[in-house]
């Protein structure tokens, strides 16, 4: 466990900013994991439909201890509920909406991200490769969040030149929000939208092996 | 003489596979899969099978059993991991297994296309990734898409929540998944339901997979909640 781990943005704080970001009536799918915690701070003046890839869209909270209906579950194989508005469908067409590009948004955690976009999340090249839906949203939602500590529990950093691991995809990531900054893919590498305040350029550029352009 | 394509038990419903067979199995996860048929599947002692769903099974129950009993020899999937599979974690950690990883959505539209008369579509996902190896790459517009073909089968088990004896089916909740495409897919697709529809035929409005796509159906009208029995530590056979 390194310093950086603990320090930044909480896991609440990074959620909260992915939030602010979606217009109202956006369709958004969140992946397994940190990336569910967004939920939870959209604007209640906003309406924002949730798409869970096993064929739900307009999924709501997680179901009630007492509610639990096993036929009624996310992506994560957990009992859910489903909001007015809501629809069921088959496996290809829960695809086609992503694959087609009716997908506004969405958020994926990551191992390692590089300067040109490629996001690496689905395999450490050990144990058992499994892919779920991950290849699909990235290079069919239209943006691409990745939502993730800065540094790896042992402090090497994620966003690099290029990843080392297997792809999930090339060139496919929008914009990736840390807990130590939020910053934009470019044409040009990373580019420094938001900073955690407490820390300087110096020391985010430390922590990540990528260039950041900072101005 | 009327159709009818209502079977009494899941012996019956059985009695085709054979040994090697491709086999399609709904579900995501517990919801949407047929664990009577794939019990009744067991039951029949074929082996050598090649199974096509998204996961590979959890505990000793369904698909978690099948792959237990060594009847399995490949599984073609989206995702194998999970924190309660176990047959299927041993098997491939020895080299007993085979394992074909395919993205999600890349496996639903390769059955669907099988089940179009599709042999094979253009997608950019795992463009870029160890899964597009091997492939061939085709550009349009100036991206790169990469070839994947239609997956078929000789069977399809499938769950479904009604049908009538024309075999028009209806689903529950996300437990559709996967099972319209698969039914589409198969050259005998065979499916348990909760209940027979009460009136003659279903509202034609509500019906999700025309009969055409079924071929025989039986009643499994009270079927095993996968996570719990496995919680309750309940295995087959």
């Amino acid at each position: 466990m390194n310093e950086f781990i603990n320090l930044g943005w909480t896991k609440d704080e990074i959620a909260k900013k992915i939030a602010n970001e979606f217009p109202h009536g956006s369709y958004v799918n969140l992946g397994i994991g940190m990336p569910e915690l967004v939920s939870k701070f959209v604007d209640e003046n906003k309406e924002i439909i949730y798409h869970s890839e096993n064929g739900l869209l307009g999924m709501g909270p997680p179901a009630n201890e007492n509610e639990l209906d096993f036929e009624l579950i996310n992506a994560g194989k957990k009992p859910v509920t489903i909001l007015p508005g809501g629809s069921y469908c088959h496996h290809a067409d829960s695809f086609s909406m992503i694959r087609g590009g009716h997908i506004d948004y969405c958020v994926l955690g990551a191992m390692e991200v590089s300067q040109g976009g490629d996001l690496a999340n689905w395999t450490t090249g050990k144990g058992i490769p499994a892919v779920g839906g991950a290849m699909d949203l990235v290079v069919g939602a239209k943006n691409v969040f990745v939502m993730s500590q800065h540094t790896t529990k042992d402090g090497s950093p994620k966003l690099l030149k290029n990843c080392s691991l297997p792809l999930t995809g090339k060139s496919v990531v929008t914009r990736v929000y840390s807990n130590l900054a939020i910053l934009d893919v470019t044409p040009d590498g990373f580019k420094l939208k938001e900073i955690y305040e407490k820390i300087d350029f110096d020391f985010l550029q430390k922590v990540t092996e990528a260039k950041i352009i900072f101005n | 003489m009327k159709i009818n394509k209502l079977f009494n038990s899941v012996n019956d419903v059985m009695s085709d596979v054979f040994d090697g067979a491709v086999i399609m199995l709904g579900g995501f996860g517990e919801a949407g899969s047929p664990v009577e048929l794939i019990h009744g599947l067991i039951d029949t002692k074929c082996k050598d099978l090649t199974i096509i769903a998204n996961n590979a099974g959890n505990g000793k129950i369904g698909l978690g059993a099948l792959i237990g009993e060594n009847q399995v020899k490949k599984v073609i999937c989206s995702f194998a991991r999970s924190p309660k599979n176990i047959t299927f974690k041993e098997l491939y950690e020895n080299n007993k297994i085979e394992l074909e990883v395919v993205p999600q959505g890349t496996l639903a539209e390769r059955i669907r296309s099988a089940g179009a008369g599709i042999p094979g579509f253009y997608t950019q996902t795992s463009v870029g990734t160890p899964l597009a190896e091997g492939k061939e790459i085709k550009i349009f517009d100036g991206k790169e898409y990469v070839l994947e073909k239609a997956l078929k089968a000789d069977f399809a088990l499938i769950k479904a929540e009604t049908s009538d004896r024309y075999g028009n089916l209806t689903y529950n909740k996300t437990a559709r998944n996967f099972n319209p495409v698969m039914c589409m897919a198969a050259n005998q697709t065979i499916v348990q339901v909760k209940r027979i529809e009460k009136e003659e035929n279903t509202d034609p409005e509500k019906i999700i997979t025309p009969g055409i796509f079924v071929n025989k159906v039986t009643v499994v009208n009270e079927p095993i909640i996968e996570s719990i029995a496995i919680d309750n530590g309940e295995t087959y056979p």
